[in-house]
């Protein structure tokens, strides 16, 4: 009696070696989440030190048109006007966005309706390619090939949103083709074969059944696509020009967030107005990151709960 | 009066012989049920009536099948008007992840009605003549696929109708199903043989000889005895037939 109570009063070995078990995947857990934690302090605060600091007003540097750091306006504050990086930003990620997109689902729909075959024998290999591609490598061949191109189109210089967009849209294709690809692969059969059953044609069936039950998973291929286009830097940088003003058409330079961070970052001098601001630069960047992944989350469960 | 004649059909998936010589009269407005143990070819016949076997690769078939008279299997078939024409129930309810009403217009949008006034009316005979328009009539815009099992079954059947067609294939339409969804189902099923003509498939043989008028026995790939419901469950003519639907195996 005592025996079999102390048996089950005691740890077994098995439940210890479960204990054991839980707790290192409890310290890399810890771990990884120390890690992100320090980035983000370690980000937003020498971010916010713009404003809390040097006392930049936060208006003047999110619509601020004039980016010189360094240099004083007529009123006497600095001017670190972000507008013109924030604008461009957005334009290449929704252009090179709305360029992908379609071009992404036609192909998944090839690849996953119309010829399975081909699509993995061929297609899914120069995906898998393309994604492996190194960014410099994007950019340099846009440097070479698009810019004269669109120098040689409209003149001007050939840098610019323009020509950003084209790389942007070459780089973000087989993320998006591949996610777009998942989303209509989980796509049940057995709605294909209604519709088909109802005497829908193929056409039909793809069309009103399978892209409408694949729109939550495709909507995420597309936020992703977004959040890659927004964060891309290298490849953006050597196209677009790098002058940060306003963009007022495509094809005259401009820049972006992550352009002008790689571009200044080696030139300035930590704990100054000019260090700070392109940390507040790389704040922006970084809630831009987590609004996107926000959506894609906020995307799937509303996708979750149609079904 | 037959409504379909399958004539000395042969079917193979690829290198494997799925139906042998299968001859078969489907009367009209009546309700023929295939019965036989699982793998026996009885999904594989009836998935030819409407061609959704040329969705199977690898998928041959000789011999006739005539509906109407008309072979279905000649080149100048339209597959679409065909399967407009006969409908079909699977196993699982699959209504599409859309509200009840679209899931029921979808059929009539296809085949090109376009009018608000003539969809509605498409929308209230077919759910009424699914015996399920009492349950759903003031839902019509929630998502078919939050009610119950038995009823998107029911709205499946409705959507199948709701092209008008004249033979209405079912696929082991009760197998996913509750006892009494399922004799909801029967009841219905029932009712709708005076409109159409009703092939259904079931493991069910109490189903079989509850509801069916006809009724084909199918084993490897033959069918073995087919006739008259009550004659065969009464009184079979092969000792196979007996031992199956006596239980013994199967």
């Amino acid at each position: 009696m005592e025996e079999t109570q102390s048996k089950f009063t005691q740890k077994s070995q098995k439940r210890k070696f479960e204990q054991f078990g839980r707790t290192i995947s409890f310290i890399c857990i810890a771990f990884i989440v120390l890690v992100v934690l320090s980035i983000l302090y370690f980000v937003i605060s020498k971010g916010l030190s713009t404003f809390t600091t040097d006392g930049v007003s936060v208006i003047d540097f999110l619509f601020g048109n004039t980016w010189r750091p360094g240099e004083v306006g007529e009123n006497g504050a600095p001017l670190v006007g972000a507008l013109p990086m924030i604008l461009g930003s957005f334009y290449v990620t929704l252009l090179s966005a709305v360029l992908a997109t379609p071009f992404a689902i036609a192909a998944a729909i090839y690849m996953i309706e119309i010829s399975p075959k081909n699509g993995k024998k061929i297609l899914q290999p120069v995906i898998e390619l393309l994604v492996g591609i190194p960014s410099v490598v994007y950019g340099f061949i846009g440097l070479t090939v698009i810019v004269p191109f669109i120098r040689n189109i409209f003149g001007g210089t050939g840098f610019g949103i323009l020509s950003a967009t084209m790389v942007l849209f070459v780089m973000i294709l087989p993320t998006v083709t591949s996610m777009a690809v998942d989303a209509l692969n989980a796509v049940p059969r057995h709605y294909r074969e209604a519709s088909l059953a109802m005497g829908g044609t193929r056409w039909q069936t793809i069309y009103k059944v399978v892209l409408r039950a694949a729109t939550p998973g495709l909507l995420t291929a597309v936020v992703f696509g977004m959040a890659r286009a927004f964060g891309e830097a290298l490849a953006v940088q050597m196209v677009i020009g790098n002058a940060a003003l306003v963009p007022t058409d495509l094809i005259t330079p401009a820049s972006t967030l992550t352009s002008i961070l790689t571009m200044s970052m080696g030139n300035t001098v930590m704990g100054t107005l000019e260090n700070n601001v392109l940390w507040s630069l790389a704040t922006i960047l970084l809630v831009m990151a987590l609004f996107f992944n926000i959506l894609t989350r906020w995307i799937g469960k509303k996708g979750a709960m149609k079904k | 009066m037959s409504k379909i004649s399958i004539k000395d059909m042969n079917l193979w998936y690829g290198d494997f012989q799925a139906l042998h010589g299968v001859s078969l009269e489907i009367p009209q407005n009546e309700i023929t049920a295939f019965i036989g143990p699982s793998g026996c070819g009885k999904s594989t016949l009836i998935k030819s009536l409407n061609r959704m076997n040329d969705l199977v690769e690898g998928c041959r078939i000789e011999g006739d099948i005539l509906l109407d008279g008309k072979d279905i299997y000649k080149s100048n078939t339209n597959v679409n008007t065909l399967r407009k024409d006969v409908g079909m129930v699977f196993q699982q309810p699959n209504p599409f992840p859309m509200s009840i009403y679209n899931n029921i217009a979808y059929g009539p949008r296809t085949h090109g009605v376009k009018d608000k006034k003539e969809l509605d009316e498409i929308v209230e005979k077919s759910l009424r003549d699914a015996a399920i328009w009492d349950e759903v009539k003031d839902d019509l815009n929630k998502n078919a696929l939050s009610i119950s099992g038995g009823q998107q079954q029911r709205i499946c059947i409705a959507r199948a109708l709701a092209v008008q067609p004249e033979v209405l294939l079912m696929d082991e339409p009760t197998s996913a199903l509750d006892p009494i969804s399922t004799a909801k189902i029967e009841e219905l099923v029932t009712e709708l043989k005076e409109k159409y003509t009703i092939v259904m498939v079931t493991h069910n043989m109490q189903q079989a000889s509850r509801v069916s008028d006809h009724t084909a026995f199918f084993f490897n790939g033959y069918i073995i005895e087919s006739g008259d419901t009550r004659k065969m469950f009464t009184n079979p003519k092969k000792k196979q037939t007996e031992d199956y639907i006596s239980g013994r195996f199967g």
